[in-house]
This record gives C-alpha cells, structure tokens and sequence, in this order.
C-alpha cells in the first residue's frame, strides 16, 4: 500500500516507514520546515528581544513582532496585541482563571464547566472556586457524548459569571457548536472561555467572529514545537485584567512602592520570551495553510470513518463518542476484556502508538463508566496503512488475550453510544 | 517466545481473569490503596496483620492484565510474611522485572509464580504496572492500624 506523501514533510516519520504514529491528539510530529525555521532563527537572528540597543536584538525583536502577526493570522485574530504567547493551552487557562478569576469572582458566583474537559479546563477553574468560595457546576453529557445543551441552559443562570468549554475533546473527538454552547453564557453575561487545544489544530477558527472571550491553544498538536500557545481575548478584558505573572519585559515603571504595566501584549508576557519557538509556531501555520485546514480535516475524517467501520466489525469493541461527522481525528475505544494499558502494548510491537488512559480527563471516564479507554487520534500525515495496522493490532491482541471473558470485576462495560 | 508471548504467560493471564484473593477482608487492620494517574489504574489493599506476620490478605483493582495479575500473585506469596520478609521479596521481585538481574534456577523456584513476571524486563514502561501492588501492599503494612479502620 502507498503511504501518505506528506510523511515525507515529516523528518521522524520519513526515517521510520513502519511507524504508524496514532497519538496526535497528545502531540503532532513536526515538519522539517519547522524545525528548519527554527534553526535558522537561532543561527541568523538570535538575541533577547526588546532590550538590547543593537541590531541583531532588534531583528529578535521583529522576529517575534513577525511570528505573532502571522499566528493570530492563522487563528483569524485581526488585533495581534490580543495574542498572548503562553507555554501552551494549560497555562492560557490557568492564566485566565488565575488573573480574570481572583480579580472577577465573589462568593455566591458559578462557574461551568462541562464534563467533557481536559483536566486543564476543569481543575484551574475548579481551584478558582474554592479560593473564591465559588460554586463550581459540571454540565451532564447527552448518551452520545456531546455537551447536553438542554441540561446547559439550567445549569446556566445570573450567577453564572463564567462558562468554560472545549472546542473539541481530546478524550472524544467531540466537536462542539461553540456558537451555541456560547450563546447560552452570553444570555446571562458570562465570561466565555474556550479551550481550543483540540480544535486549533484541526479546525478553522475565526477568532473575529466566534462568540468567545478567550480562546485557548497550544502549539505542538499543531504541527509546531513543545513549549509555546497562546491565549487570544478580547482587548477590553485584556487590558482590564491584572497581570498573570510578574517581572521584567511586562512592566512599565517600577517604583519602589508600586509598578505600572506594559501595554498588550507584553503584560502577559513576563521574562524573555519564547522567540525560537514562536518563529517555529509561525512556520507551521505556514504549512498547515499550505495544505489547506479544510482538506485536514476531509482527509482525517475519511481515516476515522474507514477504522471506525472495520473497529465496530471487530466482536468486543465498543466505540465512544458520536458520530465520525461530529468528530474531529480521534477514535476513543476499548476491547471487551483487555484493558487499553495491555491493549497499547500489544499495539507497541507492530510499531503503532496510540493513547490508552484516562487522557487527563477523569470527570468524562467516571461517566462512561470506564477506567481507561484507548484513543487513536489521526492527523494529514496518516493514511489508511495506519488503520489497517490498529486494526490488526487489536486482532492480534484479541489473539493474546484468548479466552479472556469479561470476569466479573471487569471494570469496562460497554456504554458507548455506537 | 516472542517479548509479547513472554509477557503475557498463561499464568499471567489465568491470574488476570481469575485473580487469587480478590475482594475486601473481614476483620482488615491494614490497609492503602494506589493509583496511576496516568493510565488509571488503581490497585487497594486490605490486610490482617498479627504480631508483624499477614495473616491474610485480599486486593481490588481495576487495572491492566500486568497490574492485575501481579497483585494476585503477590497476595499468595506473602500471606505468613513479615515486614522484612515483604520488603526483601519486593527487591527480588523488582530486581526481575527490571531486568537487574536474571535469576538462577533456584532463585527462580523460590520466586514461584512471580518469577513470570521476568518478561516485564523488556517492557521498561510497564514495570510500574507490575510494581504498584507492592507498593500498595507496602504502604498498607506502614499504614495506622487504628487510621485504616
């Protein structure tokens, strides 16, 4: 079978042909003209930027300058000062529950939150309650795995001061109306928070036009290097928040009694920043637009569509999540009597990585009434040798596991909807 | 053998699907539960420990088929054990699964069941699967006895 042409983009993938890499909604392989803009950042350009006096300092600093321009681009941000490089989704959410949360919320305010969340955007929010004596509400899922809108509008009242969602689940797949789940918040007044980890990567996001305050991402599951995101918000939220974290490049004078802050986005971004990074986040927008985001997700979609036909066929297995037309490249799953732990490694031998966990979201797996389940996810560079592999994989490991009947301790019924 | 077959032994697999000395204690004065964040499992440990010795032992857990099977086959080889003799075995025990040290045959009779555990070795991401039960089981035998009531 011809493998997918664009794994030669991809300098691991190219130097491992039998690698069928199915764990891309935990972090994507990186393309060499990423990692190709990074290098030549660090050997052309490298200095710390919007300090030094001099020339090449200066070049550091239109680098980044040049590197936020084009990621807010990619993300349909017209106002490049509302992108907040962070080190990734998680500490966007934390830096919008910590700096809005402690500066907005009173006792007797709500927070909602939805039970398909990653960790990420359920423990800050969580936490934040506590400390401000808070109620923190989980909104139910419907029996197919999507945010249960009817139960939402309950949930959601005058005291709900914010609403915190995904874009798309990482346990799931999930894709959710964001404009809806959103237009239930704004009803009453709430800050909209959007975790877009998941959706960033696959999905085109207009950040001009979609209902949100704060759209969160991270840069490795899109093709971009580990350690940078960002945060996009709304200008007047922005500059209303305290600062997030404090120390040099975010300040404006610094008395001895008090400071005063630097202008966005610089506010939010206290020490040196992540330039190297950042020029490599750009170029991966690059390549994403070059292959078009709307044929990523055509071309991961088909992929979750054929293995979960050729899964389903396979007695045992049971499929969690809705339908592939409402999800995004993820097939989260599990084999009746072998755990997804044993399942992964089974897989491991024939050289295919997928996820089995709880995917850091415990909440999703208390419900579906699981300890684990096992997630291949799908990106541009996997093709149909890919599913193939999964598929024999889980027959091998059936073959291993023979007999292996369902005991009665069994911790792995099957609720999935399809 | 391949690494899988090794891993996955017959008696590994028996122990996973009908695990030995599973469920709660009557009369328990130990006891501590474990948990892997990462991947879920989760192992509890209940015990009845008389003048230093386990005079019996039961466990639950949901978990992978390694971390199942090797809290069942750790409960039948300690029940008589004191704590030193526990902290001993669990040397040996992880020395084998972390590929330390290949056993002789004599040492390897004297793990009993325990020593099918040797295919771990070639699996390093599995080893605290295989290792968490006794950690369970040692934090149970430290635990308050009047705490865990």
């Amino acid at each position: 079978m011809t493998r997918n042409p664009r794994r030669a983009d991809f300098p691991l993938l190219a130097a491992n042909p039998d690698l069928h890499y199915l764990d891309s909604a935990a972090t994507s392989q990186k393309p060499r003209v990423v990692l190709d803009a990074m290098r030549e950042y660090y050997e052309r350009d490298n200095a710390n930027p919007h300090r030094g006096a001099y020339a090449l300092s200066a070049r550091a600093t239109d680098r980044y300058h040049a590197a936020r321009g084009r990621v807010a681009q990619f993300l349909g941000a017209s106002d490049a000062d509302c992108l907040v490089f962070t080190r990734g989704t998680t500490e966007s959410l934390n830096l919008v529950a910590s700096a809005w949360g402690h500066a907005n919320l009173r006792e007797g305010d709500e927070i909602v939150v939805t039970a398909l969340e990653h960790h990420a955007n359920f423990v800050p929010w969580q936490q934040v309650a506590i400390a401000r004596g808070a109620r923190f509400v989980v909104c139910p899922l419907t029996s197919d795995h999507r945010v249960d809108l009817d139960a939402l509008r309950t949930l959601v009242n005058p005291r709900t001061k914010v609403l915190a969602f995904n874009h798309v689940s990482n346990a799931l797949g999930t894709v959710n109306p964001v404009d809806r789940i959103a237009a239930i918040g704004r009803a009453v007044g709430a800050l909209i928070v959007c975790d877009g980890a998941q959706g960033a990567p696959h999905l085109r996001v207009a950040f001009d036009t979609l209902d949100v305050d704060f759209y969160a991402f991270s840069g490795h599951k899109m093709c971009g290097p580990m350690g940078i995101g960002g945060l996009l918000g709304r200008r007047a939220i922005l500059e209303a928040m305290p600062p997030y974290q404090f120390g040099g490049d975010m300040i404006e004078f610094v008395r001895d009694e008090e400071s005063t802050w630097a202008t966005l986005p610089h506010k939010f971004e206290a020490g040196t920043p992540n330039v190297g990074d950042a020029v490599g986040l750009a170029a991966a927008c690059d390549y994403l637009d070059s292959v078009g985001l709307d044929s990523v997700l055509e071309h991961e979609r088909a992929l979750v569509r054929l293995a979960t036909e050729k899964l389903r066929a396979i007695d045992g297995v049971c499929i969690y999540g809705p339908k592939p037309s409402e999800r995004s490249g993820v097939v989260s799953f599990s084999v009746a009597g072998i755990h997804p732990h044993d399942l992964s490694t089974v897989l491991d031998q024939d050289g295919v990585c997928i996820r089995a966990g709880q995917h850091c979201a415990q909440p999703l797996m208390r419900r579906l009434g699981v300890s684990a389940t096992a997630r291949a996810s799908f990106y541009l560079y996997n093709d149909e040798a890919d599913v193939d592999a999964l598929v024999r994989g889980v027959e091998r490991a059936k073959e291993v596991f023979a007999g292996s009947e369902l005991n009665e301790n069994e911790l792995v019924p099957c609720r999935g909807a399809r | 053998m391949s690494d899988l077959q090794e891993l996955y032994q017959s008696i590994i697999l028996d122990h996973n699907r009908r695990p030995k000395n599973y469920g709660s204690l009557d009369e328990a004065n130990r006891s501590a539960e474990g948990r892997n964040p990462s991947c879920g499992d989760e192992v509890r440990v209940e015990l009845r420990v008389a003048d230093d010795r386990i005079e019996d032992v039961r466990f639950t857990s949901a978990g992978c088929a390694v971390s199942r099977a090797a809290a069942s086959i750790m409960t039948q080889s300690v029940k008589g054990k004191s704590r030193a003799d526990v902290d001993k075995l669990f040397e040996q025990f992880h020395s084998l699964v972390t590929g330390k040290v290949r056993p002789s045959e004599q040492e390897a009779r004297a793990l009993g069941e325990l020593a099918a555990f040797a295919g771990v070795a070639r699996f390093p991401i599995r080893v605290k699967c295989a290792s968490m039960p006794w950690h369970v089981l040692q934090a149970a035998l430290r635990s308050d006895a009047a705490a865990s009531e």
